[in-house]
């Protein structure tokens, strides 16, 4: 379920790093949590977000949710997609519904990540 | 947290379940949008059964009705069902609920699940002076409501009631799989459908049956999600949000179920004075112009100046847009005034518009 290449955040997002930059979206758990997504407030390209920063939010019918940033970093793509299918959020969390890809300044703190395996343990934890 | 008779059988659907005031509930199966969606075109099955229900008996059980609320009970003959308000002497909202008819001296209440206790002390308080008893019957009812364009197709097979003879807002008496139950043509999604109640310790075969029914035609479990955003749609007043104990009737635009050639009633001064020197304020239906979703409690801005906060707000799966309800000063309640809703720290552009933002096609 979790790829074993993301790190994961307990706000319920993930990372992959591609080189220098990494990509983020939202965790399976987080999608299924806000049911159907019907839009995703994006941020412009070129900003630069501290680590914890809020990048932006998904509103679902029921409710909405900051998402954000896991490490420090530059705005270097928004996927344009989601401004007509919010629902790839849904529908494929971890692949065609990532939300955005920066620049990593420092790759270190990702380190104090979640692995998948720890995200798996921590969910555990919540649903009890 | 307390359960309906239907708990398990919600579990067993997969039914994410939450709390909803003191009642575990299912919040939604397979997703609001879905679910909606499935109401507005197949049927679709919700337990309510955390409703509250109250008996009003006795030779001024009339008189005493009237009393209470500002719609005219008088009109009912047995039979029939009205939509009216629990009203204090301001005019403002103990609750709103339905009426039933049983007979001359026999009315029967259905109110909030959220007020039940609020409202069987209010009504209790004012038996004195009239010859009634009133029994609280919350604790022995199991309530099912069954909505949407194909809920006579699926409920006919399973009751021995004629459905096709049912005009909205009558009840009749009757079984539904077997099972001892009154069933009205009311609802709350703007839909064609059904509320089902009855006494039965053991109701679960009539929501099983018309799963199964229904089910391969397209019926679907509906949670509390749907249930708002199907309401809100159709403009359908919800207790806490839209209608308070701050807000009065005619504020709350429901002059239609004020009826004052009937006599005296609680609130009614009020209401001729609100008559008489006009409204201050009353809720309007709106859609935001930019992207986003307008949700309860976020802040309207009208002119630049804070006037309100948004009733109630949802995306609207049907009109694929965020709509939502708010009391605007008077003067800005013509349709196509301009307003602002301020949405996480951004002020978004938000526009009047006619309401029930959905109509159901008339047969």
């Amino acid at each position: 379920m979790y790829p074993n290449e993301f790190r994961y955040t307990k706000d319920h997002e993930w990372i992959k790093l591609e080189g220098d930059e990494a990509v983020v979206g939202i965790t399976d758990f987080a999608q299924n949590q806000l049911g159907d997504i019907i839009y995703v407030e994006l941020p412009a390209v070129g900003k630069e977000l501290a680590a914890h920063q809020a990048i932006g939010a998904v509103e679902s019918v029921k409710s909405v949710s900051d998402v954000y940033a896991p490490v420090a970093g530059v705005v270097t793509k928004v996927n344009e997609a989601l401004a007509t299918a919010a629902d790839l959020l849904n529908k494929d969390p971890h692949g065609q519904g990532w939300i955005i890809r920066i620049k990593v300044k420092d790759k270190k703190p990702l380190d104090s990540l979640f692995t998948a395996g720890d995200y798996e343990k921590f969910l555990e934890g919540l649903e009890h | 947290m307390k359960k309906t008779r239907f708990n398990e059988l919600h579990k067993k659907l997969g039914g994410k379940m939450i709390e909803f005031v003191g009642w575990e509930m299912p919040v939604e199966y397979s997703g609001i949008i879905p679910e909606h969606m499935a109401v507005r075109t197949k049927a679709g099955l919700f337990d309510v059964s955390h409703m509250g229900e109250v008996l009003v008996t006795g030779k001024q059980a009339l008189a005493y009705v009237q009393w209470l609320t500002p719609n005219d009970v008088a009109k009912l003959a047995p039979g029939q069902v009205q939509y009216t308000a629990l009203m204090t002497p301001e005019s403002t909202f103990v609750d709103d609920m339905l009426v039933y008819c049983m007979g001359p001296e026999e009315y029967f209440l259905v109110v909030n699940a959220a007020n039940d206790d609020k409202d069987f002390a209010w009504i209790a308080s004012h038996t004195p002076g009239f010859a009634v008893k009133v029994e609280h019957q919350s604790d022995i009812y199991s309530q099912l409501a069954l909505q949407g364009p194909l809920a006579e197709t699926f409920l006919q097979p399973l009751t021995d009631i004629d459905l096709a003879a049912m005009k909205s807002f009558h009840w009749a008496k009757g079984r539904v799989a077997g099972k001892a139950c009154l069933v009205s043509r009311t609802g709350y999604t703007g839909e064609d459908g059904f509320e089902i109640y009855t006494t039965d310790p053991a109701p679960q075969v009539i929501w099983t049956s018309i799963i199964e029914t229904g089910r391969p035609q397209g019926l679907l479990p509906i949670g509390l999600g749907a249930r708002d955003t199907l309401r809100l749609e159709s403009k359908l007043m919800l207790y806490g949000n839209d209608i308070t104990d701050k807000t009065t009737v005619l504020e709350a635009d429901l002059k239609w179920i004020v009826k004052l050639q009937k006599g005296d009633f609680l609130g009614r001064p009020v209401i001729e004075k609100q008559l008489a020197e006009g409204l201050t304020r009353k809720l309007v239906g709106f859609e935001l112009l930019e992207p986003g979703v307008a949700r309860p409690h976020y802040p309207v801005y009208y002119k630049g100046q804070k006037v309100a906060d948004v009733a109630s707000g949802t995306f609207s799966p049907l009109l694929k847009k965020s709509i939502g309800l708010v009391y605007l000063p008077i003067e800005g309640t013509a349709v196509g005034t301009e307003f602002e809703v301020e949405i996480r720290g951004k002020r978004v552009k938000a526009h009047v518009i006619p309401t029930p933002f959905y109509k159901r096609a008339k047969k």
